[in-house]
């Protein structure tokens, strides 16, 4: 096996260790990850033994409110014209029952699980970022119960979970209703990708040694996937719902046909996340039940690489299929057909999934216990839901279909069998985790079997009450339409379904003990490392990993990690810390410090909810307000972070030492800044989506951008602040005495490099005249200016926080890792200010194609450039940059852009030859060839030692 | 409210399947199609399912293994897909092709929450107003295009074709045609506000020669025909009871100063099926109960209540309205 980092696998064979453990070394770890004592440390907890069961409990009472709410809405539809709920608050009620379900039951609860039960099953103290996750849920908390009150007092949205402008716009909903909608839920989705950052950091940098990928458990990949998924998918709505408050704030018109904007754009903006939402929601249950059925069945997953494969294709093809939700506007052909297909291949994976758990069952002997009858249950019920998908999916029967209750029963299916039950199935099979007592078993079974039967007379008649043209979202019908009698049928079932869950809710009462002196354990016999005896540090050594089901290969294990044999037997300097590992291999790395509980994320996050509540209810000034105390909270937690190191390096065990500090990729801030970028930079490249997309509806709106000296004025203070993002923290490497304070006037400078370029963009539009209420282009040109504003403005802090460690004595060579990831971030937004000024001046003006054909070669070459330059940095991530495969890749890569150069070059020389229409038009041409031939030579010159390196 | 029941959307036997017209009715072969694949599929997979928790050892064996996953997970969808897509997308094309032109064409607008009704000339002019019922001859294609005044809406007649939605800013083409003289039911798909649930309509079809005559009739400017429930003496006191309580600030009645705009045309309201968008038989108790009372029969909706009106005046407007046929 090659070193993916240069560790020495060698290493490994020196555990479990045999010499006897000092004496006092496991109080001193228990002592570090103390639970609370007092009662408001219960709130200022940060592990995620605390913070997952909270976060696993509020998500299962978001569940129970929106059944609730499930429930009322079935009471009023048993009768024809029934009087049971008067519409508007039917209304209110319907949509509140689908957003709830979807942004503070799903998401939440499965994001819940990982937090709770990653660290465990990867061998790791804590997730890598733990009060940032402590910050998620009580910002969702806090968040979630004050937009749920809204339904006390009328104010709930009710426009329907998926908002549809121009009916969610201010014409049509001059009250808050949809600003709760919008501003509620926009800031429940921050805390949704603030879990994603932590779980697929925590999922690719703190697992045990020697978990390589291939060892990597299915729950975990379930969750990294699905963490990618937020950071790709969450970003449009956060778009969406940005630009839909926007409007109804202040009159931007991005949805009002009339002014140039278009229904339609929410419509993709909202789908694009909304179907991957789907499965973003699904594959952790999915790999919740890939890790439970061979449990019960006692026998390894069959197929183990298929269901990793189905679960990766999965996340790639479930972002080509949103606009199946649209077959009905009148979409073009080719879109239709082309949506048609991918979602019927997305259905493919699941297939392969749920052979796969077949097969398992088939190769051992399946016990029928709670949690396997529920994972039985969910794949029935789920593969009914594929099948009626399957049907949706072809278009002309979703002509029919569409927004009937046959929708109603087929996304209850998929959701109710891919998400609820499987989640049903964790609980039953992880509580024993956190439990001293696990639940009854014959309570399980009568809850299964009622929330089953339920759960089928509920939604089953559903499809043909579609098929017999009753629509989803109506508050009543009238009598004689024939739709009565499965309409009670439905109702029954729903209360079937009501009883099974407070059934469990008793069950919970009577026998969920929190944290007692011992909890009930292994009792399902699972293979897992969450299986191990551990404490609120998890374990207490951390085993080297040989195998995907370690507890069932290694039978000394448990005992060797109790006794603090393996890695990291206590804590060695006194402090919260976790091994950070290679992302592939999962060799040890360095030694993270982590955090101790502390109430400023807290503050935060209720300060955090409260702007974004405040500011629905108009108070601006206490908004502003919440919000400065929320940036102060936030500024407080980071002031902290990033100090200077005792020891420089530590014995993990087994005389392996390693470093207690680490800057650059392989540290765990590096990702997460990283991942933290992608998501702002997809919200930007959506926006730009939005501004082509509105300028192909209504382009005789548009107006020309101002003239090209605020470009190139721009760009210039741009460039400014990205060679100032580079120079920062390359001065502090150098370590000279004055390091220091270079590094920190350039950040500074960064900072407000971009502060100017901002204000004149700005400045430039409003003397062009652009209007942003005018036209769909002044609404999206103000918008991505805002964006990039945003990202200004915190840049401009973190210049203000780069000096404020300088005063503090805190820049220096030792700790390069705060002012890296500021210069990360301010060359990012220096970046994303240049998109921005390039596509909304350049395109679509007449100058777009002039500067295409003057810069067309160039281009090339810088693509060229940066894509060989990323190919071989992630060679050197696997450190395998010397291995054909990563060669091979950049010579393709290579080959791809010389046929690029030499289309450009083929298309100008045709054009050459034609062209007298422009007067422009020669000089541009000659530009143009000659940065083709330089940008030839160019790539050719590049692509010369990658050549040679074989 | 009445128990008596408009026409429109009929449950039983499910309108999808119930097809009246050849572009509903390629798409009753496909959800039969698809309901039979879907019945194959499930059974195979719980027979899969039922081998592998309850079969002999032999058989577990059998499916117990990674070839399942390919054959069963893997080649089988892929074939199955493969087969319904190329299936789905030539029906596709066939039930919802261009319009052509020649063909009829009618204008649906939705409103919050009816249905604005325009017959379209051959240059695209409107010739006639109606509301919330469409006239159609029979076995003729006829072009519907659909536009919306407000918010989104999407119509919806399940026996003669697939529906699609109303946008604003936008026009979208749906072609639908009836093979057999009726009444087909419809409704509004796309969630729109409020009393959503209580927006239908009704498609009619007649035969070419009905259809002419109908379409005559209703070009003409309003005429009340006089019978036993509407004597004239009736008539005429509803008539200026219409005018008096300012009905005309909203409604047309062709032929009267009544030129509004915001609501349904009435020039021939006493012809029509429904009332309130499809929910109430159309006579003159439902239509006294409707002006007297439309908030409490469909909340939210545009058109106020007039409980100030005695019984008798609204005896009266109501044997005007319903005597304009």
């Amino acid at each position: 096996m090659s070193s993916e980092t240069g560790f020495d696998p060698e290493l490994y064979k020196r555990f479990p260790t045999q010499e006897k453990r000092p004496e006092g070394e496991l109080k001193q770890l228990e002592d570090v990850w103390c639970g609370p004592r007092r009662p408001w440390e219960w709130i200022t907890a940060i592990n995620n033994n605390f913070i997952g069961v909270y976060y696993v409990g509020a998500a299962m009472l978001f569940f129970v409110l929106a059944g609730v709410l499930a429930l009322l809405m079935r009471t009023q539809l048993a009768l024809p014209l029934n009087g049971f709920l008067p519409q508007e608050t039917y209304n209110q009620i319907f949509t509140m029952h689908g957003t709830v379900m979807m942004f503070l039951f799903a998401v939440p609860a499965v994001e819940a699980l990982g937090v709770l039960l990653l660290p465990q099953m990867l061998g790791a103290r804590d997730l890598p970022f733990p009060r940032l996750s402590a910050y998620a849920f009580w910002a969702y908390l806090v968040g979630g119960l004050a937009f749920f009150c809204s339904l006390f007092f009328g104010l709930a949205p009710n426009g329907g979970w998926f908002m549809y402008p121009p009916l969610t716009s201010m014409t049509y909903s001059p009250g808050i209703n949809a600003d709760f909608w919008l501003l509620g839920i926009g800031f429940i989705e921050i805390s949704a990708i603030a879990g994603a950052i932590e779980i697929i950091v925590g999922v690719l940098k703190t697992r045990a040694p020697g978990m390589s990928l291939d060892k990597l458990p299915i729950f975990a990949w379930a969750m990294l996937i699905f963490a990618c998924m937020i950071i790709i998918a969450f970003p449009s709505v956060i778009l969406s719902t940005l630009l839909l408050e926007l409007e109804r704030a202040l009159d931007w018109p991005f949805f009002d046909a009339a002014r140039g904007g278009d229904p339609v754009l929410w419509q993709h903006l909202f789908w694009f996340f909304g179907h991957p939402e789907v499965y973003i929601i699904f594959l952790p249950a999915a790999g919740a039940m890939s890790t439970i059925i061979p449990v019960v069945a006692r026998t390894r997953l069959v197929g183990h690489r298929m269901v990793v494969m189905a679960m990766l294709a999965t996340g790639f093809i479930s972002f080509g299929v949103w606009a199946h939700h649209m077959f009905t506007i009148g979409m073009p052909r080719l879109s239709i057909n082309y949506f048609s297909a991918a979602s019927m291949a997305v259905s493919v994976p699941a297939g392969v999934q749920v052979f796969a758990w077949i097969a398992t069952l088939a190769a051992g002997r399946m016990r029928f216990n709670t949690p396997g009858l529920f994972a039985v249950g969910g794949l029935v019920i789920f593969v009914m839901g594929g099948l009626t998908g399957v049907m949706v999916a072809m278009v002309p029967f979703d002509w029919q279909a569409h927004d009937s209750y046959f929708i109603v029963a087929h996304l209850h299916y998929v959701l109710i069998g891919g998400m609820v039950f499987p989640l049903f199935a964790a609980i039953y099979y992880w509580l024993p985790m956190s439990s001293a007592r696990p639940l009854s078993e014959r309570w399980g079974r009568w809850i299964f079997w009622l929330m089953f039967a339920g759960h089928n007379i509920t939604f089953l008649p559903m499809h043909l009450t579609g098929l017999m043209g009753m629509p989803r979202r109506v508050y009543t019908y009238l009598p004689g339409r024939g739709w009565d009698l499965l309409n009670v049928i439905s109702t029954v079932g729903a209360f079937m379904f009501g009883l099974a869950v407070l059934l469990w809710i008793v069950d919970m009462m009577r026998n969920f003990r929190l944290f007692g002196a011992r909890e009930a354990g292994n009792i399902y016999d699972g293979p897992g490392l969450e299986w191990l005896p551990n404490g609120l540090y998890s374990l207490r050594s951390i085993p080297v990993i040989k195998s995907l089901y370690p507890v069932w290969d290694q039978p000394d294990l448990a005992r060797d990690v109790a006794a603090g044999r393996y890695f990291l037997p206590g804590a060695p300097r006194g402090e919260r810390e976790t091994i950070v590992t290679s992302p592939l291999n999962a060799e040890p790395q360095y030694l993270q410090r982590m955090p101790r509980p502390s109430s400023w994320h807290v503050w935060g996050a209720i300060f955090t909810a409260g702007f974004f509540l405040i500011l629905t209810v108009q108070a601006y000034a206490a908004s502003v307000i919440s919000g400065l105390l929320a940036i102060y909270c936030i500024v407080k937690w980071c002031w902290n972070m990033d100090r200077p190191m005792a020891q420089a390096s530590v014995d993990i065990g087994g005389g392996v030492r390693v470093p207690t500090y680490r800057s650059g990729p392989s540290s765990h801030g590096w990702w997460a800044m990283v991942i933290t970028l992608i998501v702002g930079g997809m919200v930007c490249l959506l926006a730009g989506f939005a501004y082509v997309f509105l300028w192909s509806r209504r382009p005789d709106l548009w107006i020309a951008p101002p003239d090209m000296s605020g470009l190139i004025q721009g760009v210039g203070l741009l460039a400014v602040a990205g060679l100032c993002a580079w120079g920062g923290p390359a001065a502090l490497k150098l370590d000279r005495p004055r390091s220091g304070v270079i590094a920190a006037v350039l950040l500074f400078v960064g900072a407000a490099a971009l502060v100017a370029a901002s204000a004149t963009d700005f400045t430039t539009w409003m003397g062009a005249g652009l209007d942003p209420q005018a036209s769909g282009q002044g609404a999206t040109v103000f918008a991505l200016m805002s964006w990039q504003a945003l990202f200004v403005g915190i840049g401009a802090i973190m210049g203000v926080f780069a000096v404020a460690r300088w005063l503090f004595g805190l820049a220096s060579a030792a700790q390069p890792a705060t002012f890296e990831l500021i210069g990360l971030f301010l060359a990012f937004t220096a970046g994303q200010g240049a998109f921005v000024l390039l596509l909304t001046r350049l395109f679509p003006g007449a100058e777009m194609r002039s500067w295409l054909m003057m810069t067309g070669g160039l281009l090339v070459w810088a693509a060229h450039f940066l894509g060989v330059y990323l190919i071989s940095s992630l060679g050197d991530v696997a450190a395998t940059a010397d291995a054909p495969a990563w060669r091979g890749a950049a010579l393709v890569f290579s080959g791809a852009c010389l046929v690029a150069e030499g289309a450009v070059l083929w298309l100008l020389a045709r054009r050459a030859r034609v062209t007298d229409d422009e007067g422009l038009a020669p000089f541009t041409i000659g530009v143009g060839l000659t940065g083709a031939l330089a940008g030839l030579i160019g790539v050719v010159w590049q692509t010369a030692p990658i050549l040679m390196a074989g | 409210m009445t128990t008596e029941t408009a026409p429109g959307l009929s449950g039983w036997p499910p309108p999808v399947l119930d097809p009246a017209g050849p572009f509903a009715g390629p798409i009753q072969v496909v959800a039969w199609v698809l309901f039979v694949m879907a019945a194959v599929v499930l059974a195979i997979v719980l027979l899969a399912l039922g081998v592998a928790l309850f079969g002999p050892r032999k058989w577990k064996r059998r499916v117990g293994g990674e070839r399942l996953v390919w054959i069963g997970g893997l080649a089988f969808p892929v074939v199955v897909l493969s087969g319904l897509l190329i299936y789905g997308l030539a029906t596709g094309a066939r039930v919802a092709a261009e319009p052509k032109p020649g063909e009829m064409r009618v204008r649906v607008t939705g409103e919050m929450w009816w249905w604005r009704v325009a017959y379209l000339d051959a240059d695209g002019r409107e010739v006639v107003q109606d509301a919330n019922e469409v006239h159609i001859p029979t076995g003729q294609t006829v072009v519907f295009e659909l536009e919306s005044a407000d918010v989104i809406h999407s119509f919806w007649v399940p026996r003669l074709g697939g529906k699609v939605d109303m946008i604003p800013g936008r026009r979208n083409f749906l072609r639908l045609q009836a093979d057999a003289p009726g009444t087909y039911g419809g409704q509004c798909a796309e969630y729109c506000g409020g009393p959503h649930a209580l927006m239908g309509l009704v498609v009619v079809a007649h035969d070419p020669r009905a259809y002419a005559a109908w379409r005559a009739r209703q070009a003409q400017a309003a005429t009340a025909v006089v019978s036993a429930q509407a004597p004239l003496a009736l008539i005429d006191q509803g008539r200026a009871v219409f005018a008096a309580s300012g009905c005309g600030a909203c409604h047309t009645i062709r032929g009267t100063e009544a030129n509004g705009l915001a609501g349904p045309d009435l020039t021939h309201v006493g012809s029509r099926q429904t009332l309130g968008a499809g929910i109430l038989p159309n006579n003159q108790g439902t239509m006294a109960g409707w002006i007297s009372d439309s908030q409490g029969i469909k909340p939210g909706n545009r058109m106020p209540s007039y409980p100030v009106l005695t019984g008798q005046d609204l005896r009266a407007v109501a044997a005007y309205l319903e005597s304009l046929k």
